[in-house]
């Protein structure tokens, strides 16, 4: 299972890296393959104020649809345009080319209270 | 209590191959081994293999075999000569669906009936039942069989080779009987995708050695996961969805299934107006999902029972309960996909041409 030390985790699969001020969000390759082929991206409005822990975008596979929860609080600033067109991208490349949006936090330092790569990896262990 | 499911003889191949294993109908099986939408696409151009062992085998046989089983079920098993199939149904007393079957005469006066996993014991016991005051022995086989559905253009082409039997002079609905890389089998020119394709009971003992052979000519192992992809795309039915003790076939598009002739139930499963009808579904955006509602100009009219995004057409398919003045074919609706309405067009079934190599 391919668990990157480079960025943070959550409870619900999703994984957060900061990169020029932003937080960028996308499901971890546990997730995606739990979820199967993905055939649709539902992403946030830029520009919308999320909540942290908010289900903010929706991931659609072939055989469920699964809701996407902001990891930090605040506002969408982008969102991975190129998901409609290649929405297998989320399987193909989770942690780079699948990215599925960017927040500008409201106080970046929200980051550390995720889950560590280690506690993640344990998460993970425990639920496969 | 993944110790308390059960597992199919294949269990460990499935392992092997990188399956992704899931409970279905108190049963471990794979979901996928790759990508449903891979396997899907090999059962629709090439041929893909899937372990069914999980479903229930029962044998009728005595005197009154064939009258028990024209009285318990829609279809005709008079119209059957040996070596025949036929799809059908298990009525029950108030006009609703007990389960889907497939009905096989397999012998002159002997008939095999296979039945959905899921409602096995619920199926004996009703036709145990039933059979109250008819000369038939029935057999619980269900342990007794591994069953494997080899689907797809080229299921003939590959399984030929492995087979004593003259394939081409077997048509759709056949059954009989052969040897299969080995191991005696019986098998039906039948399946659940809307392909062409065989399934083949053989001896759970052998059900290791037929697979192997089956993957190494070709045939690509496929799950639960494309299973339920290809059914719905060929507009077929899955019990507890779009049929169910309560849901009465008449007003379905499979109401060809009920003959005239004496059945238990049929006359509460033929009075009345069909107020609601099983309709397919086609949309241009969105996905439906069993459970979401079908609107018109915002008045809820129906409810989903199945959907998913058709891996040929790329749109969201479904298939739904919808009242009777909203079942016409072309009727725009609309499905509710978290909060939103999509366009959705009443369409005939099958949603693809099928059979198409």
């Amino acid at each position: 299972m391919n668990i990157p030390e480079d960025r943070r985790y959550t409870k619900t699969h999703e994984w957060a890296k900061l990169d020029g001020g932003l937080i960028v969000v996308g499901i971890s390759d546990f997730a995606q393959e739990s979820l199967g082929d993905v055939v649709y991206v539902e992403t946030p409005e830029v520009g919308r104020e999320v909540a942290a822990g908010e289900a903010v975008a929706v991931i659609e596979s072939v055989k469920t649809a699964s809701d996407v929860y902001a990891p930090v609080a605040g506002k969408i600033a982008e969102v991975n345009e190129a998901l409609a067109d290649a929405p297998e991208t989320v399987n193909e490349d989770p942690y780079e080319g699948g990215w599925l949006f960017k927040i500008e936090p409201a106080d970046a330092a929200a980051l550390e209270g995720l889950l560590s790569p280690e506690d993640y990896a344990k998460l993970v262990e425990e639920e496969s | 209590m993944l110790y308390l499911m059960k597992k199919t003889p294949l269990y460990d191949e499935h392992l092997r191959l990188g399956g992704k294993m899931v409970e279905f109908a108190g049963w471990q099986l794979p979901v996928m081994y790759s990508s449903i939408t891979k396997e899907h696409l090999a059962v629709r151009r090439d041929v893909g293999l899937f372990d069914v062992s999980h479903m229930g085998e029962f044998f009728f046989r005595g005197p009154q075999a064939l009258e028990f089983l024209r009285w318990a079920t829609l279809n005709d098993p008079a119209r059957l000569k040996p070596g025949r199939a036929q799809y059908s149904m298990l009525p029950n007393d108030r006009g609703g669906v007990v389960d889907d079957v497939y009905v096989y005469r397999v012998g002159e006066g002997e008939y095999l009936m296979v039945v959905n996993a899921a409602n096995v014991a619920k199926d004996w016991e009703h036709l145990s039942r039933l059979a109250q005051g008819f000369d038939v022995e029935l057999e619980n086989a269900s342990e007794s069989w591994a069953l494997l559905a080899l689907q797809g253009p080229r299921a003939e082409e590959l399984l030929q080779p492995l087979i004593d039997v003259e394939l081409a002079k077997k048509r759709k609905n056949s059954t009989f009987t052969g040897v299969v890389a080995g191991a005696p089998a019986r098998l039906a020119r039948t399946g659940y995708t809307g392909e062409d394709g065989f399934e083949i009971f053989v001896a759970p003992a052998d059900a290791i050695a037929v697979w192997r052979r089956l993957v190494e000519a070709g045939a690509v192992p496929a799950g639960l996961g494309a299973r339920d992809t290809l059914r719905l795309e060929a507009g077929f039915p899955l019990y507890g969805h779009e049929l169910t003790d309560e849901t009465n076939p008449r007003c379905t598009p499979l109401a060809w299934v009920i003959k005239d002739k004496p059945y238990y139930g049929r006359e509460a499963l033929e009075s009345g107006e069909c107020s609601s009808r099983l309709v397919g579904l086609l949309l241009q955006s969105g996905i439906p999902r069993a459970g979401y509602r079908v609107l018109q100009g915002g008045a809820e009219v129906g409810t989903v029972t199945s959907g998913t995004q058709s891996p040929l057409l790329k749109k969201g398919i479904a298939l739904a309960w919808v009242g009777s003045d909203a079942a016409a074919e072309g009727t725009e609706l609309e499905v509710e996909v978290r909060g939103k309405p999509h366009p959705a067009q009443v369409v005939p079934t099958p949603f693809v041409e099928l059979g198409k190599k």
